[in-house]
């Protein structure tokens, strides 16, 4: 393994074709393609190569190029019995490169934590048309400053991403969705570690991961109010909200909600939060120094920053 | 403009006893946990997140540099004063903002100052069946601040994950001296992810004021095994073949046999002092999944030629296992008056034949070593142990350490798994960044503070400076 720059042909061939100068904006698979806004017309459209790098299994790690799709990655962590929670909405389509991107996290949040977690190393083609390391392709490392979560999120504004090392884990022996009409809050505290607990105001829906014996007992103890059922329900896509876990319990309308994380998906669109001043000027300074040209997916933006 | 202008001008913003530059007070905080050693003009310890802004606007007034310190348990010079333009800096220590300001356990976080003890934080909520994830071996010392600006490990960050998973947002002093909000206890909040980018960030981008922490809730099942070795290599086969077997442990640590030796003769734990090496395992969850673990690891343990393996059998026994492990830096005193503590990580398929070559760097040195490390994650503590008294030494123990960081670079590794860069290893930070990947890091910095007036020299290596701009363009796409 060489440490500087592990050679890929592709990622520098992507890293040419972004080149230094005209407006670029990249294309996944286009399953999250109304997040942020839409992009300026005249950017040229760029899709980052695909393909699985390494894989090693017994490190736990894999480094993918940014335009394999969730499922092609799946398919190769599952031989292992192994995964990295994604969850993206249509897998075939949706890209690592892309998932990063927008950087939302998929249903099962509550217990893998958010995607950006997963996330060890980035390679992402910067505003100059260099190729930029951020992170490093250990389970663990503090060497330099975390530029990989400022990637994620950051819907190719700061940098085009190209290839990643994500951390995997083991794929949970047994897992089994429940339904029931019962208090979400009051089933969260009756579980260790769920790994999704959704609710539409009235249904709630939970998985439970792990050894079989566990997943029956923490079945066991939610009592009669839960039957085994299908998951997850259809979520609304029209909008998604963010706050605090506690709020969930004042929600009205149409929605269902992740217990425990705050996330809301509502079939009514969502207004763009604001930013305060100070704070306002730090996120601008990031962008600027990072694209002082703006030619980085202009049109586009991170929530509040448009 | 003299110190004493700025000292009188702090202590009229702050307690004039909290405002120190007496001689012994200035050469208590002119070290870290490290061998480094600065210099700073004067040390001040605000109790406030507005004292802590008059303090860094005085000090920047004045063209001193600001350098952030929590209790100065950072092993990398991190603390370490070091100022600019030939001014020695103000230390501004966290120490006495150490309250917790609020535990909402429905919600599984809590609002702490960063002068809180990590060890501190967790007793205080251990009541409700929470905790305090990440657990350096330093807990007990150790704020919660200092947690942050590190992106502290500890064994458990195995299974949960380090400071930067358990820290939803902090309020930051700016060198401007303005304070922002960085993340949110939603979710998903509006812009990048300048939480994430701060933690870990080593005092280069500002000081935290108040952190919102997660907290984890603590496992009802919790399963402590002990496994002793006749050989190093069958102790860290036994590492890669649990990670291989899809069993993440909470914690798996590593003891090599000086290690044993030490220990034994200061705290009497229990550990055979003939083996070669141990492993420290614990897991935790439900029951059945901790038992299944435990007997996985245990069997995996046994194939590779394990002599023993004990199983705690309550938390009294845990604890004293654990003790064990925490406590080796006490114990080293009783055979080397000196030891530097090395930090590096490395894939965790390659730790046996590592662990071999770094052995061979200190025979070749002369210099005794004993390794005490988080196997699980590949993150090695190789320490070097020597007498600073017999001359030469020193420059053995830093040749070698730079050999050991140049053999886990070039087994795929990096250079800090939680100790942080610091001063200590700005120099090698090109062995694993390019100039652009280093100037990409400059830039991240420079938004926040464009005249390095927090913590200069730490971290990136002399040179990468913010660069003046270059003029945007006409049609620039904005």
């Amino acid at each position: 393994m060489r440490t500087l720059d592990t050679p890929d042909a592709a990622l520098e061939a992507f890293a040419r074709e972004i080149g230094p100068r005209d407006p670029v904006t990249p294309r996944g698979g286009r399953t999250q393609w109304d997040v942020g806004g839409a992009p300026d017309p005249r950017a040229r459209e760029v899709s980052a190569p695909s393909g699985i790098v390494s894989y090693e299994p017994a490190d736990m790690t894999v480094r993918v190029r940014a335009g394999t799709t969730v499922a092609e990655l799946d398919a190769v962590l599952a031989e292992q019995r192994q995964m990295v929670p994604f969850d993206a909405f249509e897998p075939a389509r949706a890209t690592v490169g892309g998932v990063l991107a927008v950087g939302r996290s998929g249903v099962r949040r509550l217990r893998y934590g958010p995607i950006r977690d997963s996330v060890l190393e980035l390679r992402f083609v910067s505003a100059d048309g260099l190729t930029v390391k951020a992170g490093g392709p250990t389970v663990k490392n503090v060497s330099g400053f975390d530029l990989c979560k400022l990637l994620v999120g950051s819907l190719g504004t700061l940098g085009i991403i190209a290839q990643t090392v994500l951390r995997v884990q083991p794929r949970p022996p047994a897992g089994k969705w429940l339904v029931g009409e019962a208090d979400p809050f009051e089933t969260r505290r009756r579980l260790l570690r769920p790994s999704s607990i959704l609710w539409d105001g009235t249904t709630v829906w939970v998985l439970l991961e792990g050894h079989p014996a566990d997943v029956q007992a923490e079945a066991a103890s939610l009592g009669p109010e839960f039957r085994d059922g299908e998951g997850p329900p259809a979520l609304p896509t029209a909008g998604r909200r963010s706050i605090r876990p506690s709020q969930l319990r004042d929600l009205t309308g149409s929605f269902v909600a992740e217990i425990g994380v705050g996330v809301v998906h509502t079939t009514d669109l969502v207004p763009p939060r604001g930013i305060d001043s100070v704070t306002m000027a730090l996120q601008r300074g990031i962008k600027t120094r990072f694209d002082p040209t703006g030619r980085l997916n202009p049109g586009r933006s991170p929530e509040g920053l448009s | 403009m003299t110190i004493d202008s700025v000292v009188r001008e702090l202590r009229g913003a702050l307690h004039a006893s909290r405002v120190r530059d007496g001689a012994l007070e200035l050469s208590l905080y002119a070290r870290d946990a490290s061998v480094i050693e600065g210099k700073a003009a004067a040390v001040c310890f605000p109790v406030s997140t507005e004292e802590v802004q008059a303090a860094v606007r005085i000090a920047v007034a004045h063209g001193r540099a600001v350098v952030p310190r929590g209790s100065g348990t950072g092993l990398s010079g991190g603390a370490v004063p070091r100022g600019s333009d030939g001014l020695d800096p103000v230390v501004i220590v966290t120490t006495k903002m150490d309250r917790i300001l609020e535990v909402n356990a429905e919600e599984r976080v809590a609002w702490v100052e960063p002068g809180v003890l990590n060890l501190d934080l967790t007793n205080a909520i251990s009541h409700l069946g929470l905790h305090f994830a990440p657990d350096p071996s330093s807990q007990s010392a150790c704020t919660v601040g200092g947690n942050v600006a590190n992106n502290a490990g500890g064994p458990h960050c195995l299974a949960y994950g380090v400071t930067s998973a358990h820290v939803l947002a902090v309020e930051v002093v700016l060198p401007n001296g303005e304070t922002a909000l960085l993340g949110g206890l939603d979710p998903e909040p509006p812009g990048y992810d300048l939480r994430g980018l701060f933690v870990g960030s080593e005092g280069c981008m500002g000081i935290a004021t108040r952190i919102a922490v997660r907290l984890t809730p603590s496992a009802p099942a919790i399963k402590t095994l002990l496994a002793d070795f006749t050989s190093l290599d069958d102790a860290a086969r036994t590492v890669g073949d649990v990670i291989a077997a899809g069993v993440i442990p909470a914690a798996m640590e590593m003891m090599d046999a000086r290690f044993v030796e030490v220990i034994e003769r200061s705290l009497h734990v229990g550990f055979p002092p003939d083996a070669a090496a141990m492993l420290l395992v614990e897991t935790d969850g439900l029951a059945a999944g901790t038992e299944a673990a435990a007997s996985a690891i245990r069997s995996i343990a046994e194939a590779n030629g394990a002599r023993s393996v004990r199983v705690a059998a309550d938390a009294e026994e845990r604890a004293l296992l654990w003790k064990g492990r925490k406590s080796a830096f006490g114990a080293i005193a009783l055979i080397a008056p000196n030891y530097y503590l090395h930090d590096t990580v490395v894939p965790r398929t390659r730790l046996a034949e590592v662990l071999r070559r770094i052995n061979d760097i200190a025979d070749a040195h002369q210099l005794a070593l004993l390794n005490v490390f988080h196997a699980g994650d590949g993150n090695l503590h190789p320490l070097l142990l020597f007498d600073k008294r017999v001359a030469g030494t020193m420059e053995r123990v830093l040749d070698a350490g730079k050999q050991i960081i140049r053999v886990c670079v070039d087994a795929g590794g990096v250079l800090s798994g939680e100790h942080g860069i610091g001063l200590e290893k700005t120099e090698f930070m090109p062995w694993i960044f390019s100039g652009s990947d280093l100037d990409a890091q400059a830039r991240a910095r420079c938004a926040f503070d464009p005249e390095h007036r927090f913590n200069p020299h730490k971290v990136l290596p002399a040179g990468s400076q913010c660069g003046d701009l270059r003029s945007i363009p006409r049609g620039a796409w904005t």
